[in-house]
């Protein structure tokens, strides 16, 4: 088998002040393996619960996800040392130091502290990270830079399925492109395979190879970027979004 | 286990108690409020035990309590609150997501409180005890260390117990763990002996660790009584971790469960 991963009919509610808001209505999908997959979906659309639920953070409903053949409920442990992720926010402790946050993300994967120190500081050299920095607090560097050690982070564990969730929003231009092109270095390094979810349509088109498009908790279109403009006599991806769901991105966030 | 897989779990277990005393490290401003609150607070014991006339015997009776509650707190505070400080610092799902097992997660977190625990109270009782000429001539030290060391192991337990409660609560989990401490501080006779409290009360606090502890250790300090004449405290203390550790860890991955089909391993704040 080549999949990497593989979604079926996945179904997630949630419970909010009495009402039950239905998250994931019965999601599949597989990935193969080395593929740069993208999930495209405004807010709320159900790309962030899919994330969770890889990463063994959150428990199904209803379905099965397998990642290289192992059951993720079943076989949470296994998965989780295949995986990693970067998240919308960089979620790290802010006052400790980028080596004291690697440290503690290599320790807790089961690296002894010696080997952790050379690789930490090598990729901290990688991402662009001045050495002078590398012992000052998180909460000192800039949303672009602790994205670069959010990445440094997740790529430290060598994981075999990255799960990278919006990982340039709320970039200046410079430092999206910054963090694309490590990202795209990086996955060619570790021959790694990518689950992007994104709301840049631009960004979707430049790094994944193929792509789905969520909406309401389910998957409504699914294609290589090419073929789904053919198919839909779309210019860009953006032009495909609006055809399938039948508003434009920004209007489908406020509707959420 | 094999042995690839201990190594990795002692690694990941040192990885805790280490980032703990990082954390400690940078957060040192609020260490030093917190260390000055509990410096005035056993201060305060140390003189409403003067002002009672029995001497350094009195004085003794409350510094103890004082000291010994400021170890206990920290035991149960550190591992109570474990989940709902990385909600807070916003790495609850980077910890949870990652292959440590979570008895390694709660034994490094424990193993963290209990050396920086012992730590503080250290210097807490040299900061205090020359403000009261203390003597400590009389105390049976090896006896004293089998409390502590037995009382933290019980302490843990009740400690793991509490971490459950942010966890499946993430609004008002911490909140019901502080009115479980403040219970505890009330029961376990950390200032009085708890003969004093009504019958039903007293009955109440032959379930806290605390309370046979602080019983213990009034009389290895005090009375310079050994390890034999202490295990009415010990046994049944020993006997309270060896459940509720267990326990603690059995109710905290139910708690897990039960946050992950809920969707509250988020982090908020």
């Amino acid at each position: 088998m080549n999949s990497a991963v593989k979604v079926h009919d996945i179904k997630k509610n949630f419970k909010k002040s009495g009402k039950t808001i239905k998250a994931l209505k019965g999601v599949s999908f597989e990935i193969e393996r080395g593929e740069v997959y993208g999930l495209l979906g405004p807010n709320g659309s159900g790309k962030s619960t899919l994330i969770r639920l890889m990463s063994t953070l959150l428990y199904p409903d209803y379905g099965k996800i397998e990642i290289f053949d192992h059951d993720v409920l079943k076989e949470e442990n296994a998965v989780k040392r295949m995986i990693n992720r970067v998240s919308v926010e960089a979620s790290f402790f802010m006052k400790l130091s980028a080596i004291e946050n690697l440290r503690y993300a290599c320790g807790i994967y089961g690296f002894p502290f010696g080997r952790s120190k050379e690789r930490i500081l090598s990729i901290l050299e990688q991402v662009g990270i001045p050495k002078s920095r590398f012992n000052d607090p998180l909460e000192n560097f800039s949303r672009g830079m602790q994205q670069k050690v959010a990445i440094s982070r997740a790529f430290l564990t060598s994981p075999i399925l990255m799960l990278l969730d919006e990982p340039t929003t709320g970039l200046d231009p410079k430092a999206k492109r910054e963090v694309q092109s490590m990202v795209k270095n990086v996955v060619q390094k570790h021959d790694a395979t990518i689950l992007l979810t994104t709301h840049d349509m631009e960004e979707a088109e430049k790094m994944c190879d193929r792509i789905s498009i969520i909406h309401h908790g389910k998957i409504v279109a699914e294609g290589i970027p090419e073929k789904l403009k053919e198919q839909y006599s779309a210019q860009t991806l953006e032009d495909v979004f609006l055809k399938v769901i039948g508003v434009k991105l920004e209007e489908a966030d406020e509707d959420e | 286990m094999n042995k690839s897989n201990t190594l990795k779990e002692f690694y990941a277990g040192l990885a805790v108690m280490i980032r703990n005393f990082d954390l400690v490290k940078r957060y040192w401003k609020w260490e030093v409020v917190f260390f000055a609150y509990t410096i005035a607070n056993t201060v305060t014991m140390g003189f409403v035990g003067k002002s009672m006339g029995g001497g350094n015997r009195t004085i003794l009776y409350m510094i103890i309590g004082a000291t010994m509650w400021s170890y206990l707190s920290v035991l149960f505070e550190v591992l109570a609150e474990t989940v709902a400080w990385e909600r807070w610092e916003g790495t609850i799902e980077y910890t949870f997501m990652s292959p440590m097992k979570r008895i390694t997660h709660l034994l490094g977190t424990c193993s963290f409180a209990i050396a920086y625990g012992m730590l503080r109270t250290f210097l807490l009782f040299i900061i205090v005890a020359p403000l009261f000429g203390i003597n400590l001539a009389g105390m049976n030290v090896s006896a004293t260390l089998a409390v502590l060391a037995v009382a933290s192991i019980s302490f843990t337990g009740f400690g793991m117990m509490g971490a459950v409660l942010p966890l499946i609560s993430p609004e008002k989990g911490v909140q019901v763990v502080h009115i479980f401490q403040a219970f505890i501080l009330m029961i376990s006779g950390v200032y009085y002996s708890v003969s004093v409290m009504p019958k039903w009360m007293e009955m109440l606090s032959y379930f806290s660790p605390a309370t046979y502890a602080l019983e213990a250790m009034r009389k290895t300090v005090l009375n310079g009584e050994g390890i034999w004449t202490i295990m009415d405290k010990l046994v049944p203390m020993a006997l309270m971790g060896a459940i509720l550790l267990p326990l603690g860890l059995f109710v905290f991955k139910w708690g897990e469960r039960f946050s992950k089909r809920r969707g509250f391993l988020k982090r908020n704040g």
